[in-house]
């Protein structure tokens, strides 16, 4: 029962991971309808940014709100200068080509600039345990880091102006810049936020998994899989989904198929929720009108 | 009568690859060898992205199982190299086709994360203790290069290089002739105006399975062809990032068109020979770059491009001989 809990409770932690990245996702999907294949990628860049700036000798939590900054308008000059001009263009063909070429260009320059060797990252928190030893130091404190920006993204979109507006573009954009919304900046605000949330998930992953160029692949698998489970249209969905990801990644591999087939959960949950349950659990069912 | 500048085009072509082996190195005969069977995974990624409009990003998959199933029945069973690309073919239409079932309520994106998905776990299950004593776990299986058969003079990167060469054109020429009839005016229909062509009394669901089955085999027939010539099988060899390549390779050299696979194959495995010099990630970065600049300015790849340029170039010439036959 013990290590039970033990699962259940890291696999929270983690799952905290799956939910950012999660959420950075749906934000994306629910403003575009496309789903960014680069999302890991961005976030495994700005972790090495983080990586740069500490070894600059900066203090861990300066580096980590630069950090965030530096992504924030990188997501939106990506958003601006590469996604863009695909906008008008309706076919999933050429959008996911388009992310497909930003996740090589940005995992090759990270490996060009950084080297491929593993870099290991430094967490702020203490190394002492948790809850009774359940809980490493880290684990802890990222899930406290994660809830606090859930709780921002969350405060942010519900009781700003300007979040309003950015659900407002992404729910009607016809009606939106009908009323003086500028729906492209709207648009390229949402994929800096998520590039933001994405560094966050990046940098609380990076101690436990070690710094390298691939280190988001997986993660960015899980994250898809816990945006499907809770709703790919649902930013409240997601965030459930990352972490039931988390939880299930862990009880599936310690119990049932064996580490080696981890991944494998994340597979039959995106092909079974797809082919079952397309909406997810707290989704909404989408009618198309032909 | 006009002379069909198409069959003469082809006929040099021909020539050309025939004699190829015998002015160029070994190991350049092997890569052109890769090419080919490359050439049949990205026609497999043609029929059923360019043409069908199914999006996969998990064709690496199906081309493993097509490596793997070559692999084992050679290694294991002691099967004649030749005799296990009919078997990759069946296991893989097969494979493709149950795939396909399930994708056929998924729409491109989600098609896209599904076949990912598959592409991400496809290195792990090939690890999969359970079936180690076929796979070799994570070692993979070593395999031995094929002679020539009936005492023809010709040494084993020669011979592999004329087997791939009539493997291919043979996959060719089905992939032609499928499209070019009736099937494939069903297939570009669906991709184009789906709901019309259901009113049309086309069997959707069936067309979709059956292209994504054939697409498979397409591409598990070049995995059985590309594990007996590099002679070696293992589980990292079928990353997620082969699947990449495979879309990089169709979409450069033109995913609406089968000659496309060919200039697509040249292009993903000669650039990253070109530009490793410059850095171990130059390859890749050059292979982003150019995706994001072929979807900017030429979706049509290569081989469309080339079409464009021949229209152009024909429409010229006609209209000048038009003119200097007013003149006279």
């Amino acid at each position: 029962m013990d290590a039970f809990l033990l699962q259940v409770l890291s696999g929270l932690a983690t799952g905290g991971i799956y939910a950012s990245l999660a959420l950075a996702v749906v934000m994306i999907y629910k403003a575009t309808h496309v789903v960014n294949f680069a999302q890991g990628e961005m976030a495994m860049f700005s972790t090495y940014l983080a990586w740069q700036l500490i070894q600059w000798g900066m203090p861990y939590w300066g580096a980590f709100f630069l950090t965030l900054a530096i992504s924030f308008v990188g997501g939106v000059a990506i958003e601006r200068i590469v996604i863009r001009p695909f906008e008008s263009h309706d076919a999933t063909l050429s959008v996911v080509t388009v992310f497909i070429g930003l996740f090589l260009i940005l995992n090759s320059l990270a490996g060009w600039t950084w080297e491929y060797t593993l870099k290991s990252f430094p967490s702020p928190f203490p190394a002492e345990a948790y809850l009774g030893g359940y809980l490493s130091g880290h684990q802890a404190g990222l899930f406290a880091v994660v809830l606090v920006t859930l709780a921002i993204v969350y405060a942010f979109f519900r009781f700003t102006p300007l979040g309003l507006a950015m659900r407002a573009a992404a729910e009607n954009p016809v009606s939106s810049r009908l009323v003086g919304i500028r729906v492209g900046w709207m648009l390229a605000l949402g994929w800096g936020l998520a590039a933001a949330l994405g560094a966050v998930a990046g940098i609380m992953v990076a101690p436990l998994v070690f710094l390298e160029p691939n280190m988001m692949g997986f993660v960015l698998i899980y994250a898809f899989a816990g945006a499907l489970l809770g709703g790919i249209d649902n930013p409240w969905g997601a965030v459930i989904g990352g972490f039931a990801m988390g939880v299930l990644e862990n009880i599936m591999g310690v119990y049932v198929v064996g580490t080696e087939l981890k991944l494998t959960v994340a597979l039959v949950i995106i092909i079974g929720v797809l082919v079952v349950k397309p909406a997810g659990m707290f989704g909404r069912t989408v009618v198309t009108r032909v | 009568m006009k002379p069909d500048w198409r069959i003469a085009a082809l006929a040099a072509g021909l020539i050309v690859v025939c004699a190829l082996p015998f002015l160029v190195s070994d190991y350049r005969t092997f890569q052109f060898t890769l090419v080919m069977v490359y050439a049949i995974a990205l026609l497999g990624l043609n029929i059923l992205t360019g043409f069908n409009g199914q999006f996969t990003l998990g064709h690496g998959a199906f081309y493993a199982i097509g490596s793997y199933t070559a692999a084992i029945l050679m290694a294991h069973y002691n099967v004649p190299y030749w005799a296990t690309l009919p078997a990759a073919a069946a296991v893989c239409l097969a494979a493709g086709f149950l795939f396909g079932l399930p994708a056929l309520r998924l729409e491109g994106l989600f098609l896209a994360l599904a076949t990912l998905s598959l592409a991400v776990a496809m290195p792990s299950i090939l690890k999969w203790k359970g079936i180690e004593q076929w796979t070799g776990g994570v070692q993979g299986i070593v395999l031995i290069k094929p002679e020539a058969p009936f005492g023809l003079p010709l040494n084993q990167d020669e011979w592999l290089y004329y087997f791939t060469l009539a493997v291919a054109i043979l996959m060719f020429v089905l992939a032609w002739n499928l499209l070019r009839g009736r099937v494939g005016r069903a297939i570009v229909a669906i991709r184009d105006q789906p709901t019309a062509a259901r009113a049309m009394g086309i069997n959707s669901a069936i067309y979709k399975s059956v292209t994504f089955g054939v697409s498979a085999m397409y591409a598990g027939v070049a995995g059985a062809l590309g594990a007996i010539a590099v002679q070696f099988v293992a589980p990292d060899s079928f990353q997620v990032g082969l699947s990449f390549v495979f879309l990089i390779g169709a979409v450069i050299g033109g995913i609406y068109s089968i000659s496309g696979a060919v200039f697509g194959a040249a292009f993903v495995l000669f650039v990253p020979h070109i530009s490793e010099g410059i850095s171990r990630a130059a390859p890749q970065a050059i292979f982003g770059a150019f995706l994001i600049v072929f979807m900017f300015v030429m979706p049509v790849g290569i081989a469309g491009f080339l079409r464009l340029a021949w229209d152009w170039a024909r429409r010229r010439i006609q209209r000048s001989s038009h003119v200097t036959g007013e003149a006279s």
